[in-house]
């Protein structure tokens, strides 16, 4: 059973966060892939590219300029989604899996601003018993007001 | 230093992405968590990743989703654009645990990444090609499975 502090989450947008693309960020982030790529390393090379500049991997957004939480990317709304399935009795949580629409490349010293909203939470039985299902978009808007990414995520908890 | 360029009139359906094999180290998932911001101590914590009911530390799922990712931008160039990209976290990886500073644990490959074309069409002046990706463990498994669409350069001409 869902508790209602669990489904009045339903249709909640978080506030907006702001990221910055840094790019020592976005090297960070494909070291840790282990994609070398030029167009994320070579800054000479992605000049003479058709993109211009050193771009970020597609998925990656940016670092925000300020959290709250231990985790730095777990949008407020989520964190709080969180809690409540801890305290409605399903303290396990695994990633589901993600889905993205790619609009427009993201170019280091971009801004963006993230939008997420918790667009639905159902229970599914399994052999292990319940699991609560819930779904977060996540939309990425850059500092020209243009879309460059729409993200949805699948958060499993039992 | 330029890339070879994918055009969409040499993929068919059945065409197979060139494969990416990557070696999933502890050290690797501690990049991972630095560069991502997943702190989910599910991923370096054994007394955690146990009584979450993993067993032990499991490899972070948007890693897999990068690798995937990487894959993909390899295969389509610079001049291409992954449009769209969706994966799910079926079963779970685990990490080569680091025994020494010094062990040649590059040179052992713990996944597979692997994709074929399933479709391919255009679409608002767009040659765009659907795939099927996935990760692949050590046994074979595919525990890792997605889907792609790109959009690729065409050789017809009045194309940029």
């Amino acid at each position: 059973m869902l508790t209602e502090e669990v489904t009045k989450l339903i249709g909640k947008s978080g506030q907006p966060m702001i990221l910055e693309v840094e790019r020592g960020a976005i090297r960070k982030f494909a070291d840790a892939v282990g994609d070398k790529n030029p167009l994320y390393w070579d800054d000479e090379y992605a000049r003479n590219s058709r993109y211009g500049s050193i771009i970020a991997p597609p998925g990656f957004f940016g670092w925000p300029v300020k959290w709250d939480s231990p985790m730095p990317f777990l949008p407020a709304i989520r964190d709080e989604l969180i809690m409540a399935l801890i305290n409605a009795g399903y303290p396990r949580i695994v990633d589901g899996g993600i889905e993205f629409e790619f609009c427009q490349p993201v170019r280091f010293g971009d801004t963006l601003v993230a939008v997420a909203k918790i667009s639905d939470i159902y229970t599914r039985e399994s052999k292990g018993g319940t699991l609560v299902i819930s779904v977060t978009e996540t939309s990425y808007t850059n500092q020209h007001g243009t879309l460059v990414a729409l993200a949805c995520q699948t958060l499993i908890n039992r | 230093m330029r890339r070879k360029v994918l055009y969409w009139e040499d993929v068919e359906i059945g065409t197979e992405i060139p494969s990416l094999s990557k070696t999933a180290t502890s050290q690797m998932l501690v990049k991972w968590a630095g560069a991502s911001g997943d702190f989910n101590p599910l991923h370096y914590e054994f007394t955690f990743a146990e009584s979450q009911g993993v067993g032990r530390p499991i490899v972070h799922g948007q890693l897999k989703r990068a690798w995937l990712v990487q894959m993909l931008t390899d295969w389509i160039g610079e001049e291409g654009f992954l449009r769209k990209f969706s994966c799910q976290f079926r079963t779970m990886d685990y990490p080569i645990m680091m025994k020494s500073l010094t062990e040649p644990v590059e040179e052992k490959v713990s996944h597979w990444c692997k994709g074929k074309v399933t479709n391919k069409g255009v679409e608002n002046d767009e040659h765009f090609v659907e795939c099927e990706v996935w990760v692949e463990n050590e046994k074979g498994e595919k525990t890792t499975p997605g889907k792609a669409t790109v959009i690729i350069k065409t050789k017809e001409p009045n194309h940029e």
